[in-house]
């Protein structure tokens, strides 16, 4: 695939209150770099994440999606993780069985403590996402900006 | 077979037992059956119909019935009293008013595979020896019955009936089926490749509902797709972004509950391969979760509403098969 180098990823990121939007917060404090691509949607679970939130994500104008919630057994309700994690799994799956380029959606576990992790993911997801290209087989054309 | 169940759905009206019965309805030509409740023994006699084309599945239809006065009988083909269970299951259907009187499924036949022959102007089809003497207003046709059968019950998964009151003909046994071969073509083909297939798919629907409609594990009062702030609620796909959502939404919501009935594919006016959308997940499930049949039994739990601590990660789908 032709890489084109101005290409800047747009990066939908939604974060569990109580695990990973704390540890973007701890990133941010420890002055750590992650990218400006990354859109942080807080979410009181990353159970909160319904399949459609993803879609809708990609339509209106999303090049990735990454989830970030508790490390399994840390969650805030007790099990809300476990349910994301089966969900997430199939909805990948699936997105994948329809010829979705499968790095552009990702799951990951950040704890509040791992601000670096989260700025690593951070990092990594939107390097995998800009060589990948502007997402073109999940869009809608008429979110399309240019 | 038909004389067997009018015989036994009178007797029943008569002593009182139900006071309706659920089957199929003959229509103009011997390939059109609608699924209706009869209500007395008259209209069985001149109405009821089962035979090579009767394929509706009834089960959804007794989510309402089971609600009214009086019991009702049913009668279930072995897929359909899957269905019944699951929806026994989600406590969708009041079992004490369903009399189930189970009878031997397909293989059902598909008129569209015989008109696809050439042949038109169809006044009866009859089966000998699987061999389908097709009568015509141009003179007897032939063609061998398998060729006909109907893509549901070609792959079949089971002539068991799980649920039941009475049996009319003998019980089957869960098949082996080879249902999951097509999934696994495409699982086989490159990212592209499948985009390609997918996109030649859904890009036919025409978002008339009809999938959803016939569910049997679609039963949501209110639907995420009749919701006007949805924004793709009653309205044909404007755009291909739309016509995925609507698919995967809708196999998402039934998967873990799906019990690969096939009637999304069978209503489906445009011949879209739904089912596999809806395998896909069920292999998926078997795959990562152990093997779950929906509507098997009543009392396991649904994969995606139980978790198991050793779950596999996401990542999983990154890693596996071809890009």
């Amino acid at each position: 695939m032709q890489v084109n180098e101005n290409f800047e990823p747009v990066i939908v990121a939604f974060c569990c209150n109580w695990c990973s939007y704390a540890g973007a917060d701890l990133s941010g404090t420890n002055r750590l770099n992650y990218p400006t691509n990354v859109k942080i949607i807080r979410v009181p679970c990353s159970c909160r994440v319904n399949p459609i939130f993803i879609l809708r994500a990609f339509q209106r104008g999303a090049d990735g999606v990454i989830i970030c919630g508790c490390h399994p057994g840390d969650c805030h309700y007790t099990s809300g993780n476990y349910f994301t994690r089966r969900r997430i799994t199939l909805l990948y799956s699936m997105l994948d069985f329809l010829g979705i380029e499968r790095n552009r959606t990702r799951l990951e576990w950040v704890s509040a403590a791992e601000g670096a992790k989260f700025a690593a993911v951070m990092n990594q997801f939107t390097e995998d996402v800009r060589k990948l290209g502007p997402n073109r087989r999940l869009e809608d054309l008429r979110c399309r900006k240019q | 077979m038909q004389e067997a169940m009018i015989k036994r759905a009178k007797e029943l009206l008569a002593d009182g037992t139900v006071n309706r019965v659920m089957g199929w309805k003959k229509g103009e030509f011997v390939y059109d059956t609608t699924p209706a409740v009869f209500e007395t023994a008259e209209e069985l006699e001149k109405e009821f119909v089962c035979n090579d084309f009767t394929q509706a599945n009834l089960s959804k239809y007794l989510i309402k019935e089971s609600r009214k006065e009086g019991k009702i009988l049913a009668f279930l083909k072995p897929c359909d009293t899957y269905s019944f269970n699951q929806l026994l299951k989600e406590h969708r259907i009041i079992r004490e008013n369903v009399y189930v009187i189970g009878i031997p499924g397909g293989p059902k036949l598909d008129m569209e595979k015989i008109k696809a022959k050439g042949i038109s102007g169809i006044l009866d089809v009859k089966n000998e020896n699987f061999t389908l003497k097709i009568e015509t207003l141009y003179g007897t046709e032939t063609m061998p019955f398998y060729e006909a059968v109907s893509g549901k019950c070609a792959d079949c998964k089971s002539k068991k009936h799980v649920v039941y009151d009475e049996l009319i003909g003998e019980d089957g046994d869960v098949l082996a089926s080879r249902r999951f071969d097509m999934v696994e073509k495409l699982e086989n083909m490159t990212s592209q490749e499948r985009y390609d297939f997918w996109r030649g798919e859904l890009s036919k629907c025409i978002r008339c509902n009809a999938c959803r409609n016939v569910c049997p594990a679609c039963t949501c009062e209110n639907c995420v797709f009749d919701n006007p702030k949805s924004g793709i609620d009653q309205k044909a796909a404007a755009d291909s972004f739309e016509e995925n959502m609507f698919h995967i939404i809708r196999a998402f919501h039934v998967a873990g509950r799906c019990t690969d009935c096939g009637e999304c594919s069978r209503v489906c006016p445009q011949n879209i391969p739904l089912h596999l959308l809806n395998r896909k997940f069920i292999k998926d499930i078997n795959s990562l979760y152990g093997e779950y049949q929906a509507g098997a039994d009543t009392t396991s739990k649904c994969p995606l509403t139980d978790y198991d601590t050793d779950d596999c990660e996401p990542s999983i789908v990154h890693e596996r098969g071809v890009e």
